[in-house]
């Protein structure tokens, strides 16, 4: 399947929103290298501020700027753009309720390499719990692209959560991205798994799997995580017999639980494929990393199989 | 430079602030008296002199002037001013900190003239320097206020804003350190000393002011050599009196956020309108 680069496609769409909106600026904490927002960068020098090593800094300068009504966009790793500067994300722009958009950029277990302290598995609940955030995952670099269109238009802030790996294509060019909605990736009628980021092209093949079983598996994209669409979860899991979560990410506080806190008045049970209660470790390649924390295809398929069976 | 007109009507005016902080805490409210009346004359010149742009019946004026005040727990001060120019009616300060109240015990932007969230410290500069850098970028002419506590220099973030604030050359920034060298639980000395401010900022390079923080004509003359300084950021650094007006709270810790008893009330009143009394008669 073709592979395509999120952080490219995060990096050429923030050029190509500076073209098209002068407001739009950059702030970086010397990556841009890898979250590629030093393509903005190259293209607008004067709209682009290198804040150095200074995550802080660089969130509560980002909120002055968009007090003077910019739109800037923070990038670095997603470790230090959600951890790092947590009270600067909540006092100087969310509780302000301010247009910065946050790039958690080399997310989950993508920097295989670099181990524990460079792997966020904890952004999506930290970011989740502000009020006023949005928390967007796209699962591939179409999704990235169209994303950060929406997000130039949405009034408040927002973190993305980009993987630093090259991903395969699943979304389609067609269309404008909302903010809110999730989408049907594979119809099926015994099982849903909502998944998100790269975990969506393992529920897609999880499915494939489990087709041989004559286990018809529905596979939905929740790449906006918050706010979520209640109306769609129960849409996609009320004609179901099993309900399932997959996500790069611990399952304390992020999507398994977003979807477990939407559904959990319905009465519904729920398995959650992701990360335990623990940190990540460096590998020599993202797969064999993957498969050690268990985030693939045979676990989503493992849990299908046993929450049809609870 | 002041005419001494404005000086003595910038002094009164100080004290107008002073008494709107101690309306705005009594019956039996806690707040941030110490480094609110600290702040009383810096405020006093920056807002009813100074700062250009500002309109009560327009407060987001894109032409304004801002101010930022990263010791957000002394917004009283701010409040104080701001319903002098009629950013809001007078009966919201008896409905400080409640429920029904437009005055949130920090700044909020819900509050006209308030123009960032601050409270939780070191993070205010940074706002400020973002604003700064946007402004500049559209060509604006108007300046943006800091005001720091001495004690919130101990926050790591105040340290990043000041190094990239004299990188990008912040000429339209100007911060004040409100310097009453006493915090929450005690003189700064004891607490956290922070040796030779004015030698750390300049080895930062920024463009260093060192002033008495009660003497408007000082403040106003700061302000203007600020104005004179196009290459850097400036910081004014203000020696005051924490409590600064009311003897029962000068120099005390125990008054960072505190009531007042009946018998302080009347005697802060006392004292202000014995003050404002001489500024009438002059």
């Amino acid at each position: 399947m073709h592979k395509e680069s999120l952080r490219k496609a995060y990096g050429d769409t923030l050029v190509e929103l500076g073209k098209i909106d002068e407001r739009v600026v950059a702030l970086e904490a010397d990556l841009g290298k890898s979250t590629m927002s030093n393509l903005f960068g190259a293209e607008f020098p004067s709209r682009y501020f290198q804040m150095g090593i200074a995550e802080q800094n660089m969130i509560s300068t980002a909120a002055g700027l968009a007090l003077v009504g910019k739109r800037p966009f923070a990038s670095t790793f997603a470790v230090f753009a959600s951890g790092r500067p947590y009270d600067q994300i909540r006092s100087s722009v969310a509780i302000a309720n301010l247009p910065v958009v946050i790039c958690g950029s080399s997310a989950g277990l993508s920097d295989y390499g670099d181990g524990k302290t460079h792997q966020s598995v904890d952004d999506i609940a930290i970011m989740r719990v502000l009020p006023h955030m949005t928390v967007l995952s796209p699962c591939d670099a179409v999704e990235t692209r169209k994303m950060m269109h929406a997000v130039l238009k949405h009034d408040g802030p927002v973190y993305i959560r980009i993987n630093r790996n090259d991903l395969p294509v699943l979304t389609k060019e067609e269309g404008e991205y909302r903010i809110g909605e999730m989408s049907l990736m594979r119809d099926g009628k015994d099982a849903v798994c909502f998944a998100t980021g790269v975990m969506v092209s393992k529920a897609l093949e999880a499915a494939e799997m489990l087709e041989k079983e004559g286990v018809s598996l529905r596979v939905v994209n929740v790449s906006s995580i918050k706010p979520i669409d209640v109306e769609a979860l129960r849409k996609y899991s009320s004609d179901v017999k099993a309900i399932v979560t997959a996500e790069e990410h611990s399952v304390i506080g992020g999507l398994g639980s977003a979807v477990l806190e939407a559904l959990a008045p319905y009465g519904v049970k729920l398995g959650m494929v992701g990360m335990e209660d623990t940190y990540g470790r460096s590998a020599e390649n993202y797969d064999v990393l993957m498969e050690y924390y268990h985030l693939t295809k045979e676990e989503i398929a493992s849990r299908v199989k046993t929450m049809l069976e609870a | 430079m002041l005419t001494k007109g404005e000086a003595r009507h910038l002094e009164k005016m100080a004290w107008v602030i002073r008494r709107n902080i101690i309306e705005m805490i009594s019956g039996g409210k806690v707040g941030h008296l110490g480094g609110s009346c600290s702040v009383a004359e810096i405020l006093s010149v920056l807002y009813f002199h100074r700062m250009k742009g500002l309109d009560g019946n327009n407060p987001k004026n894109p032409e304004r002037d801002r101010i930022i005040f990263s010791k957000g727990h002394a917004v009283l001060a701010q409040y104080a001013a701001l319903v002098e120019l009629g950013y809001f009616p007078r009966e919201e300060m008896k409905k400080l900190k409640t429920l029904g109240g437009l005055l949130q015990g920090h700044p909020d932007m819900k509050t006209p003239g308030i123009e960032a969230v601050t409270g939780s410290l070191g993070q205010g500069l940074s706002v400020a320097s973002g604003m700064a850098l946007g402004l500049r970028l559209d060509g604006s002419k108007s300046k943006v206020f800091a005001v720091l506590g001495d004690g919130e220099l101990a926050e790591g973030q105040i340290w990043e804003a000041v190094m990239s604030s004299a990188d990008y050359k912040l000429g339209n920034l100007c911060a004040f350190v409100d310097k009453n060298s006493v915090q929450a639980t005690g003189a700064t000395k004891d607490i956290f000393p922070i040796e030779d401010i004015p030698g750390r900022f300049r080895s930062f390079g920024w463009n260093v002011i060192e002033i008495d923080g009660h003497d408007v004509c000082q403040v106003e003359d700061a302000i203007e050599k600020a104005d004179e300084t196009k290459d850097r950021p400036t910081v004014i650094i203000a020696l005051t009196v924490k409590g600064k007006g009311f003897p029962f709270a000068e120099g005390k810790a125990a008054y960072h956020n505190a009531g007042i008893s009946e018998d302080e009330y009347k005697e802060a009143l006392a004292i202000v309108g014995g003050k404002l009394k001489e500024y009438e008669d002059a």
